[in-house]
């Protein structure tokens, strides 16, 4: 029955990436929740989140992105000009115009905000960057974040400068966080299987030959941008209402690195490999940082390690622990069926 | 007018009499005066810093994140490896000459080994994957210096007598350095055009430059040409360490980040490939940052950067390919 080239069998082979990993995920929040692992589980969650944004630009596109922790830092101050501290908001971002000072928006509003403020800057930055060919628009997202990164730092009446905000309610729980991941994940599931994500695919695979095809390459890595742009704000936001506080320096270097190196080591090219690498490199830093609080290895060596462990992947796996495919549905099935979907990726 | 742009005489007959004219104006102010020595001694820095990343791009299509990560171990190199909240100085309290030889010298084994350990493997990968790999190398190389000296910033003054300030005319006075950097930067552009075109491992970069697997086949051997380019690009990252430390005297493990910063927007306004291309793209930001940071009103003048930036993008908005692209830089189908 399993091996049936039914209609059901079918939607269960096409849509078993997205099912499987968002299963792994559920099970390890539902065994993890209620222990003491919990801050370090909504951490991973959200960090999934970014990954797989990330996932759809750079996955798709194959131009790395440096500068999506920018519209992380975008979404998560947008969230706390919105939900923050209702008595000390004006001590934290007197230059806000009044509307903002004044009204205090729930939280799933003001995230979704966030994102599509995110978005927003996604698309007047994509608009210069997207013309350039692969190297230079990587290089123009480094030069993105540097650019909003000096803005916020120095803008001290909207963003309290290098200060930290504090007051931030904690809105973020473990589940939505759970629940965000899977909707990250279904949004990238469903662009990387439409024609948006196909004639992507295309451009990455081969840019001329893309081109003589008819794609309009310059729109579909900006839709892209766009897109990705939008879930890394919203991300933001759930990571300041995790923290309960932010501040401009920590959306900078180490971060990117970070979740880069999630994307990288798990494949950068397939869903599967956004999660797993992202659930491989947590468990990786949490181990380390134990060994560290021990005083088994030298402080500062959990992220040299990190750096080390991508360096090796790169040499030697270069598409990642999953091979740069998804994971599919393990029981052979009709030879039409089953074939199709491989080619995919 | 766009076919008159196009016409390469025509741009640098254009360039030359902006030169000219902003040298003529600049000279007759003391306080212009000043301005056109500094922002001439930022744009060589910056030229500098380009410089080294645009010939590693040339040759290998190889974008290196960890550049500044090698001018920050060539700083950290002058002082004793130690935790301690005062450093002491170890190369740096040598003889002036000696000084420079010995970083000069550190740079290229920290470059020489880079390429044997992290690039050499990934020779024949996509530009995409070394750059991660290089990105990945930089952040190796910051959190071991984080180990061995701490996250402290230390200070390290070498070459006080450069900071002092000569009087070039009347009420114009400007610090040694900045000459100092000017001509540093013109001996070694004067070095690297003679190395490039009148020496045999010169001429066979500049062919492996334009197309390598061609070059492969008329016998110019890999391994020199990728090792000279190592060499080159260290030697190059060593004199913007020295220029840098002499002037700031504070070294961090992010000192890299900014320098870089401004080395890569230079490299892609320039023309990724080109090094004349570099060279420009470098006068263009640092010449932009200095005019910048003198002209706007004191209430913004701490986004004189994002100005820049935004020049950047501009110029690359009108022109993707570069101001001086390279002529190998365009894909032939």
């Amino acid at each position: 029955m399993i091996e049936a080239n039914t209609p059901l069998m079918r939607f269960v082979r096409e849509v078993w990436p997205l099912v499987l990993n968002g299963l792994i995920l559920v099970a390890i929040t539902a065994v993890l929740a209620g222990g003491n692992m919990k801050v370090p589980l909504t951490e991973g969650l959200i960090r999934v989140s970014i990954v797989v944004a990330l996932y759809i630009f750079i996955g798709n596109s194959g131009i790395l992105s440096f500068g999506h922790i920018a519209f992380m830092m975008i979404g998560a101050y947008a969230t706390a000009w919105q939900t923050c501290c209702d008595y000390t908001r004006d001590l934290f971002f007197p230059g806000l115009p009044t509307y903002l000072l004044e009204t205090t928006h729930p939280f799933i509003p003001a995230i979704i905000l966030g994102g599509i403020l995110a978005a927003f800057a996604a698309l007047v930055s994509g608009f210069a960057l997207m013309r350039l060919s692969g190297i230079a628009a990587s290089i123009g997202t480094f030069a993105l974040l540097m650019i909003l990164y000096t803005v916020y730092l120095r803008w001290q009446t909207w963003t309290a400068g290098n200060s930290t905000v504090t007051g931030i309610p904690f809105d973020t729980t473990a589940w939505n966080a759970l629940a965000f991941a899977l909707i990250t994940m279904l949004a990238a599931f469903l662009y990387s299987r439409s024609k948006f994500g196909l004639a992507l695919r295309a451009s990455r695979e081969d840019e001329v030959a893309a081109k003589a095809a008819g794609v309009n390459v310059f729109r579909q890595r900006l839709i892209a941008f766009v897109i990705s742009g939008f879930f890394a704000g919203v991300a933001g936001g759930f990571y300041g209402s995790f923290l309960g506080t932010i501040t401009v320096p920590s959306f900078h270097l180490p971060l990117t690195f970070i979740t880069l190196a999630m994307l990288v080591v798990g494949g950068m090219q397939s869903l599967s490999g956004a999660v797993i690498g992202t659930i491989a490199v947590t468990a990786f830093l949490q181990v380390l940082r134990i060994f560290e609080t021990n005083g088994w290895i030298p402080s500062s060596s959990a992220d040299m390690g990190l750096g080390v462990v991508l360096l090796l992947i790169l040499i030697f796996r270069g598409s990642g622990i999953t091979n740069n495919t998804e994971i599919f549905f393990p029981f052979k099935g009709n030879a039409s069926g089953a074939g199709s979907i491989k080619r995919q990726s | 007018m766009r076919d008159l742009l196009n016409n390469k005489n025509f741009r640098w007959a254009l360039a030359a009499v902006i030169v000219v004219v902003g040298i003529i104006v600049a000279v007759t102010d003391p306080v212009r005066f000043q301005i056109l020595i500094t922002s001439l001694s930022e744009g060589s820095f910056y030229a500098l810093a380009a410089l080294g990343i645009g010939l590693l791009f040339g040759v290998l299509r190889l974008v290196n994140f960890a550049y500044g990560d090698w001018v920050m171990l060539g700083g950290y190199a002058l002082i004793v490896p130690s935790a301690a909240v005062t450093s002491t100085l170890l190369i740096g309290s040598f003889f002036p000459a000696l000084v420079v030889i010995c970083i000069v010298g550190f740079t290229i084994i920290i470059a020489l080994l880079s390429e044997a350990t992290v690039f050499r493997p990934l020779r024949n990968t996509t530009p995409p994957t070394m750059m991660i790999a290089s990105f990945a190398l930089g952040y190796v190389l910051q959190n071991l210096i984080i180990m061995i000296y701490g996250g402290r910033p230390k200070s390290a003054g070498i070459f006080p007598e450069l900071l002092q300030s000569i009087d070039l005319a009347e009420g114009v006075s400007v610090p040694l350095l900045k000459i100092v950097t000017i001509g540093v930067t013109a001996i070694l552009l004067i070095l690297l055009t003679l190395f490039l075109h009148r020496t045999s491992v010169g001429v066979q970069m500049r062919a492996a430059a334009e197309d390598f697997r061609m070059a492969r086949m008329l016998g110019v051997r890999a391994n020199l040409v990728i090792a000279m380019a190592f060499v080159i690009s260290g030697s190059l990252a060593s004199f913007v360490s020295l220029l840098y430390v002499s002037q700031l005297g504070i070294m961090t493990f992010r000192m890299g980040t900014p320098i870089i910063v401004f080395a890569f927007i230079a490299t892609v306004i320039g023309g990724m490939g080109s090094l004349v291309g570099s060279v420009v793209g470098g006068m263009v930001v640092g010449v932009s940052s200095v005019v910048l940071k003198n002209i706007l009103p004191d209430s913004i003048r701490g986004f004189s950067d994002a100005f820049v930036f935004a020049i950047v993008i501009a110029i690359l908005l009108a022109r993707p390919q570069g101001l001086v692209p390279a002529k190998s830089a365009s894909e032939r189908v």
